[in-house]
Order: C-alpha cells, then structure tokens, then sequence
C-alpha cells in the first residue's frame, strides 16, 4: 500500500491525492494526517484535485479528518474538487459537512492565510 | 439483439472495489457516456461494491452492455451474505446497521436511471442498476 505523502509547508499540513484511493490507503491518510496535527499545526489542505471518484466512504474519511484537524490544528480545506465529482455528490444527496472546500490549491492557501508569497519567503 | 457483452469481477476486498471503479469507469467510457454520467455510473458502482464486501460478506459484481446501440450498462453486484431485513429502511437516507454514512444504497440508486434489489433474510442480496447516456435508447435491467 502506497500512503500518501503529507508535506508541511509552514505551520500547514498539505496531503496531495494523486493515486488511486482505495480505503485501506485512505484511512492510513486519516490516521497520518490526525498524528501529523497532533504534533502541531494550524490548518490542514487537502488537494483532490487528482481524485475522480468521491464516495460516501471517502465523504465520511474526509469528514471525521477535519473533525479531528478542528480540535488539534484549525481548519481543513478541501482543494481541487473536480465539477464532475461535485455535480454526482450534489445528486447523490451527499453533503460534506464540516468541510471548507477552495477552487485551487492557491485560493486553499489564502483561506488559511497563507498567500504563496508568503511560503516561498519562509522556504 | 447484438451479443451482450459481460465482465464479471470478484469483490473480496477494498483493492477489488478499486478495481471494479475502473472497469466501470472504461465500460462508461466505451458505451459514450460523458464525464459527469461517468462519474454518477461509477460513483454508485462504489457503493454498491462496498456494500457487497462489507455487508454482504464479499462476492462479484457482473457488468453488460447491452441495447441495440450497445450505450446501455447494466451492472449486478452479488452477495450471499446476510441479505436485508427492511429493503425500505436500508434505503432511506442516514439508516445505517454499520458506522457508514447511510448514504450508499439511496445514493446509488439517485446516481442511476434504473435500480433494483433481490434480498431477503439469508436470501443474500443481488443490486441490478443501468444507466446510459443521455439520447442513447433507454434499456431495461
Ligand atoms: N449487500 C448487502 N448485504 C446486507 N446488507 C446490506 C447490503 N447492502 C446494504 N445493506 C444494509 O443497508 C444499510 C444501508 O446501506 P447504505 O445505504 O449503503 O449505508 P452504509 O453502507 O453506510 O451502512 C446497511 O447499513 C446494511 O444494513
Ligand atoms: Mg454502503
């Protein structure tokens, strides 16, 4: 099982989805990024822009991960939806509640108050 | 009628629903389905998958094309597990019997044009769904 790679970028925790997504992998994601915060952080990105497919197990993995990111490091922010994968949520009757949701990696970014001039200056 | 033709994949575990999203995923793209029916096609595919392994104990899911204009995709998910007591409370929304959302029968059955279900106590339990592109000829499960 390939975990996916969680990179801190300042005090912001980012997990960039770029793999096929099978539950084993996605609870590992949940389980990293629930530690990763407990360490320290103050907000949580995650990018699916590279996901095709969101069910209600990934809805329900995404949740409880920024369930447990609200009381260690702030607010998570879901990134990237594709319209296709938010159109079948809406009709499925699935809301992801809890969850912030940004057009782009960069609008996710500015959210938490993080602009990207701000990363390259602290990189 | 053309000859139908018919994949059948084993569900026994999470990598195989994996597996069974992309089968789906390349029979929609096949069958002209756009990005969006992709995604409603293999979205409910997910579910029913996942519900086939955790619900029902494992076992396969079967996908045919089929209409005159082979657009059509049916797919059949299979178990013998424990089958479902109240057909009705497992498809409202939120009712759950394990820790998921409740979402994945009734959702899966929004997400497709046409949607049935064979069950009952030690009966296990077969989903039959079809879908196919918008303007393609409608077919029956
Ligand atoms: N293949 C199956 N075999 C036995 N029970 C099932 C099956 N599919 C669904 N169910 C029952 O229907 C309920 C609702 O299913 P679903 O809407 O997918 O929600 P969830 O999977 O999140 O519990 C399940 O909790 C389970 O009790
Ligand atoms: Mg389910």
């Amino acid at each position: 099982m390939d975990r996916i790679p969680i990179l801190r970028l300042g005090r912001v925790l980012l997990a960039s989805i770029q793999q096929e997504l099978t539950d084993d992998i996605a609870l590992a994601l949940q389980q990293d990024l629930t530690e990763m915060a407990a360490a320290g952080a103050d907000g949580v990105i995650i990018d699916i822009s590279g996901v095709d497919v969101v069910d209600s197990f990934l809805a329900r993995v995404l949740s409880e991960i920024a369930a447990a990111a609200r009381m260690l490091a702030g607010e998570t922010v879901v990134a990237g939806m594709r319209p296709s994968v938010a159109i079948t949520l809406v009709e499925m009757g699935l809301s992801l509640r809890g969850l912030r949701t940004a057009r782009s990696l960069s609008d996710a970014l500015s959210a938490l108050g993080l602009g990207e001039a701000r990363i390259q200056g602290r990189s | 009628m053309s000859p139908e033709a018919v994949t059948r994949l084993p569900v026994t575990s999470d990598v195989q629903i994996s597996g069974a999203r992309h089968a789906v995923r390349e029979a929609a793209i096949a069958a002209g389905f756009s990005l969006v029916e992709q995604t409603k096609l293999v979205t409910a595919a997910s579910e029913l998958a996942r519900n086939t392994l955790v619900h029902g104990g494992g076992g396969h899911m079967e996908i045919t094309t089929l209409g005159r204009d082979q657009r059509g995709i049916r797919l059949t998910f299979t178990d013998s597990g424990p089958g479902i007591p109240d057909v009705a409370a497992a498809l409202s929304d939120g009712y759950t019997t394990g820790q998921g959302l409740g979402l994945g029968l009734g959702g899966a059955r929004r997400l497709v044009n046409e949607f049935a279900i064979d069950t009952g106590p030690g009966r296990g339990t077969t989903v039959t769904v079809a879908s196919w592109p918008r303007g393609a000829r409608r077919v029956t499960l």
